[in-house]
């Protein structure tokens, strides 16, 4: 049977993937932020999972224009890096398991998650930075990888409360896959964060803390911040941390945190970084 | 059915922040249409030759052409945009996103860039207008 092992959480801002694609990790800017990833990439290297369900949103590359789906699970066998405006990042294509991601699709579907599916999508900086993050630049993914995006973009998005019920949909779908695999779940974007208007630039160490705080075991707070707290608090980017949740939720009831990270800033924003394993 | 758990209207009532909407994105439809086509590398190189014959290509409001013109992201966002369509501008013209969005703020590019290095903008007083005005 299929078994979600871990998950990860990390921001994904796109100017953390132009330092590692221009060389640019030993900077004295960008330094301190990736030696917040040594311990995950040390970790990933002896726990590289079969497949990752990688929750992430996307920047108005694929979608968001013409369809805006709450909920979208990637079904191509594999997705091309997305030209952002600068050429796309020179990384691996993104392969996925269709077999795991069609469970998935079924099992969510009688779990009255009415999920939709993307069969042509190209991935952009939001899912391939994590990966980046914790792979490095090899030749290929060491691990298949399924996309599921969450509109985090255009209101009305989904709660924060509808995204932890998806991750324990995921976990019950993932977990009854009959194929003997291992599964992390990676929960994408944040922490704290605005890029728009005068407010822009707003970091809330405070609430990013707690909020790394209480992913562990004070779950029941998280699950009831409002969207409009989170901009409030947050700001309007920061709303992201909402697909922090799924990951959390598909752990199931105990974790052990395995490694934290925080720093300010990365470009306009709050860098968060959380390993969590999963006990149950 | 279930209700609300805050008024709509809260949405508006965040300091110096406009809250991307469906009916936002219907003012910006053509606009965010322009944006997403500079994700090509030959409509990069047609914009850059002639931007305002590229603009008339596009169903756009003439004011959204002429703060496309101006780079002017505050006005931008005022027409409907939302910063995840914009920074396809900001990138096809080099800009990184910090000078595209700290655009927005007032500061200089060193002045915000400066800022974020210190910790980035304090949330004091950045929570309701409301509370601010009382």
């Amino acid at each position: 049977m299929a078994r979600i092992t871990a998950g990860i959480a990390t921001s994904h801002v796109p100017a953390i993937g132009a330092a590692i694609d221009n060389g640019k990790t030993g900077d004295e800017y960008w330094a301190p932020v990736f030696a917040g990833y040594d311990w995950t990439k040390e970790w990933i290297r002896d726990n590289t999972p079969d497949v990752v369900i990688l929750v992430y949103n996307d920047h108005a590359s694929a979608m968001m224009l013409d369809i805006v789906p709450t909920f979208a699970l990637g079904f191509a066998e594999e997705f091309e890096p997305a030209d952002e405006g600068w050429g796309a990042r020179p990384v691996p294509t993104v392969i996925n398991d269709t077999d795991l991601a069609g469970h998935i699709a079924e099992q969510l579907v009688i779990d009255e998650f009415d999920i939709t599916i993307m069969n042509d999508i190209k991935v952009d900086h939001g899912l391939t930075v994590p990966l980046s993050l914790m792979f490095g630049q090899p030749s290929e993914w060491p691990c298949k990888v399924i996309p599921l995006a969450i509109n985090v973009t255009q209101f009305p998005t989904p709660s924060g409360d509808r995204c932890w019920q998806l991750g324990a949909a995921i976990r019950d779908a993932v977990r009854s896959f009959p194929e003997d695999l291992t599964v992390q779940v990676w929960g994408t974007g944040g922490m704290s964060h605005q890029l728009q208007g005068p407010r822009a630039g707003l970091i809330n160490p405070e609430f990013d803390n707690a909020f790394l705080d209480n992913l562990t075991s004070h779950t029941t707070a998280l699950r009831h911040i409002t969207r409009l707290e989170y901009l409030r608090q947050a700001g309007t980017e920061g709303i992201e941390l909402i697909m922090w949740l799924v990951m959390r939720a598909a752990l199931g009831k105990s974790v052990e945190e395995l490694h934290r990270f925080y720093h300010v800033p990365a470009s306009n924003t709050a860098v968060g970084h959380i390993v969590l394993k999963a006990l149950d | 059915m279930r209700h609300r758990l805050y008024p709509l209207e809260d949405l508006e009532d965040i300091p110096g922040t406009t809250v991307f909407t469906a009916k936002r994105s219907r003012q910006a439809y053509h606009l965010h249409k322009f944006c997403m086509s500079l994700m090509d590398a030959a409509n990069r190189e047609a914009f850059k030759q002639d931007e305002r014959a590229y603009l008339d290509r596009f169903r756009m409001s003439e004011e959204q052409k002429q703060a496309v013109l101006d780079r002017d992201f505050s006005r931008l966002i005022d027409l409907g945009g939302n910063i995840y369509f914009l920074v396809k501008l900001s990138n096809t013209d080099g800009w990184s996103t910090q000078k595209a969005v700290g655009s927005m703020t007032g500061m200089t590019a060193d002045e915000y860039a400066a800022m974020m290095r210190a910790g980035g903008r304090s949330p004091e007083g950045q929570r309701s207008i409301r509370d601010n005005l009382k």
